[in-house]
């Protein structure tokens, strides 16, 4: 008589957790998840080889990684238009937490980034990578059947303000990516070509006068006015990293040396000389770039570039593909973010660009960074998986 | 240019567009990339290939010498020597137990040494570089390198370490060096000055070792190095020497500074002594002093613990932190400031009763006494209090404190060491930036008449005390006081002033400051501060004070002792001769009660040293 009961109960039971399942296989987004387990899985390989052997940094990338996959299954799996409905509490409290770091914050090596709630400490400036565009995008997403030219000023404006604090403590790395975020949700939304191209003009032009002017505008006395003394340092180092062996130029010297003599095929796993002897600074954090480049050569970097691609490619897909508004230009812009870390994090250990903070997605060790990634591919998924139901 | 009424279905092709040109865009960059990995490990491969697996250049940092310190007749403060350290890298020394199991036998390692290298492993790193032992003997060293070879990763360096031969005496005024912290990387980080301070692991902390940082520190070198796979150098490539650091010459003369410390016997005060024309500081006391040495190799917890919570405060530096309300030794300033503005002629005589009447409330004298019908000059003489304060509402605060701020009161003196503080040189301004209710903002006039015999809310440094005698005996003529006389570069061998002309010159009538003057001689003639200069072969002009005790904030009171330590300061300002004033002093003992018995005798002990029998010492600086 028992056995009768338990029986349709255990039937519910099987069809709940059948159900279940079925929302957490159904909310990845499987081409996305295989390209980022395949980076996941780079990403252990590397780190094992710059720890040198096994460390406690490899279990906690391993962990890292796990609580990152766990955030974006946990994101996948709200409707989209619930985590639009964050957008504007979630950009408040990003822009009044940046505020608190302004007035309140904890420095640490130059810049104030943190902001000490008394139970845990928090760099508010990370959120803001998901909070800027998923803001924009709610804005035009409001202002879609009425848009007009004024718009874009006021998307700018939301843009600009948490940029500049964020500039101001100074974090040039996440400024950097919170305005690509930003700027890719404005650009999404229609900003024109015709206002575009000046502005890339523009900057080419300014990158050229940095390259011709950089004797006059490398001396000690010169004040660059808009940047840091250490930025300009920076910027300097890259154009003549020989100038300062010891300090900055330091790491770009060493990474390009990983990085070139890894040559077309490497030297091998476990076996980059750069790396075991201590050549290489930071090479777990910004430059595990140079670790992998110098022991997978030109190969294993094309093929890690492929990867990304591919990526980059799935993410536009699900823009593309998304149904409204709002989650299009999210996806894009989170997506095109996903790019702006690889291209700027590759560049400077390639001594292309200047050293600025923005690490390597994936391959990286640094759980901040990985719960962000996590997020932005979650936020992704689901525009994927709710957008035939947010359809019909 | 916008074409904003759209269909979703239009929306979504020009988002395609988009999409398409971000992609484009995406592709374009990683092309950049990929031509970069060319031109790195195709094309310039093999040159880099080069200097990463055939030459492995390891460039090492050369850390340049520490400039010594040396007080103005070339006694040694601060200097190096050489010592032989155990450093180790943990990250090829294997397991780090096992390895100090095998060297005890060879080399001792005390626990607390292991524990703190322990420590030290888990804060830096498996690659840095971490001293294990400091001071090895020849012999332990030359036992080491016999069998080096069976601890790799283990290192036998020679490296300078710096001491404090005096050891307390002027410990505070050459404070100390200390290991690198995490706040100093910050620092140094936005100077941009990380990479000078690779190799080196001390920095200065406190005193003139921090203020002059920049100057004593010098500048890294480097060599470049051929290394082997296991990472030891075989050839060197280049080698760019280092800059050693300056020395310093003080204007401290250690006889003098010595003399002065030993005056306060066991007592809790502070002294500074600056020649007037100048600005040297001859000598600056900060009594019960510290000895730097402790430091250096970071201080032990017991050491720690003992100078940190002491009743009697050793580690605060007394003379530019403390600040007191300084009592009469105000009054020759506020004195001349009656002159100056013609509030009162020197000849204008008041009556003293013993106490002065203002707005329905009474100020008395300090111990009841009175004076009857005094002038200026016998005023300050016996030291009367109703004169003053009967010049307080005729003055007024705000001229008072206009007239009192060039001569350094409230302000910073800009001596040449660090944690100077400011102090209060009240005003109604001041008042109402000080306060945050409307009611305590307010100015009264009654609080004048205290400001006036610098009482109330008066709030003065010594170091600011003895810095406007010095201006006063030099005639208001501003040098800035300063503890570093010159630098000099111990390569090229020039020497460089640190203060080589006035800041400012007060203008002031000669005969207002002579009657001043005159006033103050006759103190230590027939007024309060007679006793300690009986006898004395020059002429001293001085004037004796008590300053109220709440000061020196955060001062744990031990019960046992809190009526002891709740006594007033006792306080002597003085300068001599009276005429060509070669120095001039400001002494506080804590908690000694009247000035004329305890700090004006300590002032007559430093006064005699320097002026009679400075000659055989002075010679050598000049």
């Amino acid at each position: 008589m028992v056995a009768a009961t338990t029986q349709g109960w255990d039937r519910r039971a099987m069809k709940i957790l059948f159900k279940f399942l079925l929302r957490v296989v159904t909310a990845f987004d499987w081409p996305l998840m295989i390209v980022l387990l395949l980076l996941g899985a780079t990403g252990l390989l590397v780190m094992h080889s710059a720890v040198g052997g096994t460390d406690w940094r490899y279990a906690d990338h391993l962990r890292n990684l796990l609580i990152g996959l766990g955030v974006m299954w946990v994101v996948a799996m709200v409707p989209f238009q619930y985590i639009l409905k964050l957008a504007v509490p979630f950009y408040i409290v990003g822009v009044v937490l940046l505020l608190g770091v302004e007035f309140f914050g904890s420095t640490s090596k130059g810049a104030t980034r943190w902001l000490n709630l008394g139970f845990i400490r928090i760099q508010p400036s990370e959120m803001l990578k998901i909070a800027v565009p998923l803001m924009l995008a709610w804005y035009f997403h409001k202002r879609e059947s009425s848009l007009r030219f004024y718009d874009f000023f006021v998307a700018g404006a939301l843009l600009i303000v948490p940029f500049l604090l964020i500039v101001k403590q100074p974090d040039l790395g996440t400024a950097l990516l919170v305005f690509g975020a930003g700027f890719c949700v404005i650009y999404f939304a229609g900003l024109s070509f015709k206002l575009l191209i000046p502005l890339m003009v523009a900057g080419l032009v300014g990158i050229g006068g940095i390259l011709v002017y950089q004797n006059d505008l490398c001396q000690e006395e010169t004040d660059w006015v808009v940047l840091h003394t250490y930025q300009k340092n920076r910027v300097c180092t890259l154009l003549n990293p020989t100038h300062d062996p010891l300090g900055k130029g330091f790491h770009i010297i060493q990474s390009t040396i990983a990085v070139g003599s890894g040559g077309v095929y490497g030297k091998g796993y476990m076996s980059g000389t750069q790396t075991h002897l201590d050549f290489i600074p930071e090479r777990t954090t910004d430059f595990i770039f140079a670790v992998f480049a110098e022991e997978f050569g030109l190969y294993g970097g094309v093929t890690l570039l492929v990867l990304y691609l591919l990526l980059i490619f799935r993410g536009l897909a699900i823009a593309i593909g998304a149904p409204t508004h709002a989650s299009r230009l999210l996806g894009g812009a989170l997506t095109m973010v996903l790019f702006v870390y690889v291209f700027v994090n590759i560049g400077m250990v390639t001594g292309m660009l200047p050293v600025v903070g923005v690490p390597l997605p994936l391959l990286s060790y640094g759980g901040t960074a990985l719960v962000t990634i996590g997020i932005a591919c979650g936020i992704l998924m689901s525009i994927r998986h709710y957008s035939p139901h947010a359809e019909t | 240019m916008f074409d904003f009424k759209q269909t979703d279905q239009q929306q979504k092709k020009r988002f395609l567009l988009r999409a398409g040109v971000a992609a484009v865009f995406a592709v374009i960059c990683f092309g950049l990339l990929g031509w970069r990995f060319w031109v790195l490990q195709v094309e310039r491969h093999e040159s880099l290939a080069a200097r990463a697996e055939n030459n492995r250049i390891a460039v090492l940092p050369i850390p340049p010498r520490r400039g010594d310190i040396f007080d103005r007749n070339g006694e040694v403060l601060a200097r190096n020597y050489l010592s032989y350290t155990l450093e180790v890298v943990p990250g090829r020394a294997g397991n780090i137990d096992e390895m100090l199991n095998r060297l005890t036998p060879v080399v001792y390692v005390s626990s607390a040494d292991q524990r703190r290298f322990k420590r030290r492993v888990n804060e830096s790193g498996r690659y840095a570089s971490i001293v294990l032992r400091n001071n090895l003997n020849e012999t332990e060293a030359a036992w080491f390198s016999a069998h080096s070879l069976r601890f790799p990763g283990v290192e036998l360096r020679a490296r300078w370490v710096r001491e404090y031969p005096q050891g307390k005496a002027a410990g505070h005024v050459v404070g100390y060096v200390g290991r690198i912290s995490e706040t100093d990387v910050t620092s140094l980080e936005e100077q941009g000055e990380i990479g000078n301070y690779r190799g080196t692991d001390i920095i200065g902390k406190k005193g003139i070792e921090k203020t002059y940082e920049s100057v004593l520190h010098g500048k890294t070198g480097f060599e470049e190095v051929e290394v082997t796979a296991r990472g030891k150098p075989v050839r060197r490539l280049r080698k760019l020497d280092p800059i050693p650091g300056s020395n310093l010459i003080l204007s401290l003369d250690m006889n003098l500074q010595r003399i002065a410390e030993a005056a306060f016997k066991d007592q809790r005060g502070a002294l500074v002594a600056i020649e007037p024309s100048t600005g040297d500081i001859l000598a600056f006391v900060s009594q019960p002093s510290y000895d730097p040495n402790l430091f250096i190799d970071g201080i032990d917890v017991e050491s720690w613990r003992r100078l940190n919570e002491s009743p009697d405060h050793p580690l605060i530096n007394r003379p530019v932190y403390g600040t007191y309300p300084i009592g009469s030794t105000y009054k020759p300033f506020v004195a001349l400031a009656a002159l100056e503005m013609n509030k009162r002629r020197a000849t204008d005589r008041i009556n003293d009763p013993g106490f002065f009447e203002f707005g329905g409330q009474r100020f008395r004298n300090a111990g009841s006494t009175y004076f009857g019908s005094i002038d200026m000059h016998q005023a300050l003489v016996v030291s009367s209090d109703t004169y003053f304060y009967s010049l307080a509402p005729e003055i007024g605060v705000n001229a008072l404190h206009d007239f009192m701020k060039p001569f350094g009161f409230g302000q910073i003196t800009g001596i040449d060491i660090e944690g100077e503080r400011k102090g209060v040189l009240p005003s109604t301004e001041w008042k109402r930036l000080a306060y945050k209710k409307r009611e305590q903002q307010r100015w009264y006039a009654g609080e004048t008449v205290s400001v006036a015999v610098g009482q109330g809310y008066n709030a003065f440094t010594l170091m600011q005390l003895a810095q406007a005698t010095a201006v006063l005996a030099n005639d208001g003529t501003y040098m800035r006081p300063h503890l570093v006389r010159t630098i000099k570069n111990p390569t090229s061998g020039e020497e460089r002033l640190t203060v080589a002309e006035a800041s400012h010159r007060i203008p002031l009538k000669t005969e207002h400051i002579q009657a001043v003057k005159r006033a103050l001689a006759d103190v230590t003639v027939s007024g309060t501060a007679r006793q300690a200069f009986v006898g004395a072969p020059y002429q001293t002009a001085g004037k004796t004070g008590t300053a109220q005790v709440y000061s020196l904030k955060g001062a744990k009171y031990q019960s046992s002792a809190i009526d002891e330590r709740l006594r007033d300061h006792a306080l002597f300002m003085a300068f001599a001769p009276v005429k060509d004033p070669k120095i001039a002093i400001a002494v506080l003992v804590e908690n000694a009660g009247w000035g004329g018995s305890v700090a004006a005798p300590i002032a007559r002990k430093v006064f005699d040293e320097w002026l009679l029998r400075q000659p055989k010492a002075g010679i050598v600086a000049r």
